[in-house]
């Protein structure tokens, strides 16, 4: 008989066996019981300065390491405050866990002080979630949550627990199995069936181009991706969630698609007849306008959400599975009959490839330059000879992330940290301390506009209190940039509240919190600045005063055909066919 | 469009909730909903009416997304399937002294029976497919005031299988058209 344990022990032990190094948290009423036991834990609680920065810090955590990023708040507020983070890890399938203190069982219903229907508003917010009423529970409830987190697609699990089970006590029974989930299936492998019609239709095509994403890095598939497309010879364009998957300097990659992707992807997306889609969600941000999206294609879609499957855009041949064990069976096919099948098209597939070279050449991403003031475009181009492909650069939301993602190359995955689907502002700066948290010798630039800098300005006190060597560069514009290029083109230049005046003197801000910082004006400057920021071994904010103006191009508008790309100022281009 | 969907969730609190988000979030409205447990008591069924977009293509998307909740074992869409629907129905009537007679022989049509008798109205109960049900009420109205409360659809698939489980897990295969390999 073991000996007897509180809830929070036991919750804090359960965490420990899944493996868990550290929470990022922040404490309250009902979560006093576990930051008790967490006082001589060995389990590493990192204090944030406000809870939805414990959830993007988690995310951090998991986007770059690859593991399950855990998070904990107190009811009501706290839970409240997490709830930004969870729709951010549901939206770009991130698995994390959340744990939070409910008011004791007796007074739910009650109104108590602090109380929320955290079970019922994070309901939407979760991949699943629980409400943990029995100390019993505790064990399987955490070795579930975990599992469902990581399992298929990954996302956020929620874990509400009411005080009096954190105070209880029990003996502790360490869950040693899964108890059934008779919902939860994952489908991983797919049937030689489908693997032999994918091999039809990818033989079978003379304009191939491959589309992956984010599922990519989440099963861990970038050597299979990268051997996929060198056996189909086929350009590669990546999702901004599947960045860093195939190296950026991979002679198929051709960038990233969508609305701010390059005119070769779209204009490649446009003209392909077979198109194959990789752990993506054919998202309108990717897509435009759905019937103008590669519109001569037939499509072959591969994931391991069946959900995903027809869902925007009908596919020809839908593969439910994981991308790794799909592609391994994929290329083992494709290698085999290379010489044989292969060579059907092999001529039509090499013209377009040279097509594909031609569109890269015709508009490259521009290199813009000024010798008085700092274009954006080439602050991201300092910025990537700065990481040279290695360092972790985890972006707000924003003209700066479009720049980020066309400028900054990636020599691997989990690299590239952005809030992709649910485009939070506020990520950037404690997501990039998630991901430093979890790379302790890594190089990790926070790269942010001056609006969400703004929005997670408390976390200087955490990077501060840890020395966490960040690098926060904010690219400033003293806009919000993306709403103001929007209200330029669409809505007559009318700049409507998106003047971001009264930015803090960097210097003062910086040193008012303990850390290095400065402000730079013009490209001698940045040199400077840059290397200064580099060579420091904590901490630096480095304010970066841009253009004010300048747009990111090209640019899909909103509902609109890819290939009818604007591709710079001063007036809208329609091109392609 | 009327879609019919048959559940079988975990028998536990929020399952309801989660089915009911999948739909609330794109502002459906639910027609009618029956929940009860099974024979297996950590088991749940339910039958959902529900009124989708089908101009969005929305049916098999939306069976997908309920299928991927945690707490649904088995969905099955049996809108057009040659399901067992029925439907139960309580209808208090108004009805005057000399028009009792003729009432009951119209209840009895539709095998509607007396629950209740009071000096100035009779409450029937009835069970049937929703426009059975819908004919009876229309009837109704020509004796006096009506007041009524129906139960909503509850569903059962023609399968052969009795386990539960089983006859659901064939229905959702044969609804299931992802797992289709298609031949290219």
């Amino acid at each position: 008989m073991s000996s007897l344990m509180s809830g929070s022990q036991i919750l804090l032990e359960s965490l420990a066996r899944e493996g868990v190094e550290m929470i990022f948290g922040y404490p309250g009423g009902v979560t006093l019981p576990i930051y008790d036991v967490l006082y001589d834990h060995p389990i590493r609680h990192v204090l944030v300065r406000h809870e939805e920065n414990a959830s993007f810090a988690a995310e951090g955590y998991a986007r770059a390491t690859g593991r399950v990023g855990v998070c904990m708040a107190t009811s009501g507020p706290g839970a409240t405050n997490l709830t930004t983070g969870l729709v951010d890890a549901l939206m770009d399938s991130i698995p994390i866990v959340a744990i939070t203190g409910q008011v004791p069982e007796h007074l739910i219903g009650r109104d108590a002080f602090q109380e929320a229907d955290t079970f019922g508003i994070t309901r939407a917010a979760t991949k699943h979630n629980y409400l943990v009423k029995q100390i019993d529970e505790i064990p399987q409830v955490i070795h579930e949550a975990f599992h469902i987190a990581g399992a298929g697609r990954p996302g956020p699990v929620l874990v509400d627990i009411t005080k009096n089970v954190l105070q209880g006590k029990t003996g502790y029974h360490p869950a040693a199995v899964l108890r059934p989930l008779r919902g939860f299936h994952v489908r991983l492998d797919p049937d030689d069936e489908e693997i032999e019609a994918a091999l039809q239709f990818l033989w079978a095509s003379e304009r191939p181009y491959i589309y992956a994403g984010g599922g990519v890095i989440s099963s861990a598939a970038s050597d299979e991706l990268r051997e996929f497309a060198e056996l189909l010879e086929a350009p590669l364009a990546h999702t901004v969630m599947g960045l860093g998957a195939l190296p950026s300097n991979h002679p198929n990659f051709i960038s990233m698609l969508g609305m701010h992707g390059s005119y070769a992807a779209n204009m490649g997306i446009t003209e392909t007849d077979a198109l194959i889609g990789l752990g993506v969600r054919f998202d309108d941000r990717v897509t435009g306008r759905l019937d103008a999206f590669a519109p001569k294609a037939r499509v072959l879609h591969v994931d391991i959400d069946p959900a995903e499957i027809n869902k925007n855009r009908r596919a020809d041949l839908g593969i439910v599975g994981d991308v790794k064990q799909v592609l391994q069976k994929l290329n083992n096919r494709l290698r085999e009959t290379k010489e044989s099948l292969g060579t059907h098209n092999r001529q039509k597939r090499a013209v377009w490839r040279a097509r594909i070279e031609g569109w890269k050449r015709e508009h490259p991403f521009a290199e813009v330059y000024d010798d008085n003031e700092i274009k954006p475009q080439y602050l991201m181009k300092k910025l990537d000879e700065a990481s040279g492909g290695e360092a972790i650069v985890s972006v707000d939301v924003g003209q700066h992330q479009m720049w980020a993602a066309q400028y900054i190359r990636f020599n691997r995955p989990r690299l590239w940290v952005n809030s992709g689907g649910l485009g939070a502002m506020g990520f950037g700066l404690p997501a990039a301390m998630g991901a430093q948290f979890g790379n302790p010798g890594k190089l990790v630039m926070a790269v942010v506009g001056d609006g969400g800098f703004m929005m997670s300005l408390p976390e200087l006190a955490t990077i501060s209190s840890h020395k966490l060597p960040v690098k926060i560069i904010v690219m400033n514009n003293g806009w919000l940039g993306m709403v103001r290029q929007w209200q330029e083109l669409f809505y007559n230049g009318r700049y409507s509240e998106v003047a971001m005046d009264a930015f803090p003197n960097c210097e003062l801000l910086a040193a008012a919190f303990g850390i290095r910082g400065r402000s730079v004006d013009n490209p001698a400057e940045l040199e400077t600045g840059l290397a200064e920021a580099l060579a420091e071994p904590g901490p630096f904010l480095l304010n970066v005063n841009v253009t004010r103006e300048e747009n990111v191009y090209p640019m899909v508008p909103a509902g609109g055909a890819v290939n009818e790309m604007i591709l710079g100022p001063p007036k809208p281009v329609a091109v392609g066919d | 469009m009327q879609q019919l969907i048959s559940l079988l969730v975990e028998n536990k609190p929020g399952a309801l909730m989660r089915v009911a988000g999948v739909l609330t979030s794109r502002g459906y409205n639910i027609d009618s909903l029956t929940v009860a447990k099974t024979l297996d008591p950590t088991l749940s069924n339910m039958t959902i009416v529900v009124n989708v977009e089908s101009s969005t293509h929305d049916e098999e998307l939306l069976i997908k997304q309920i299928k991927r909740l945690v707490d649904v074992v088995e969905v099955v869409d049996l809108t057009d399937s040659q399901a067992v629907t029925r439907e139960l129905a309580l209808i208090k009537v108004k009805v005057s002294p000399d028009m009792r007679p003729a009432l009951l022989k119209e209840a009895d049509i539709f095998r509607a029976r007396v629950v209740d008798a009071a000096s100035t109205s009779y409450t029937l109960e009835v069970t049937g497919a929703g426009e059975k049900l819908d004919a009876l009420i229309g009837l109704l109205h020509n004796y006096g005031e009506v007041e009524m409360i129906r139960s909503g659809a509850m569903a059962m698939g023609r399968s052969p299988k009795v386990d539960h489980r089983e006859a659901f897990a064939e229905a959702s295969r044969v609804s299931d058209k992802v797992r289709e390999t298609v031949k290219i």
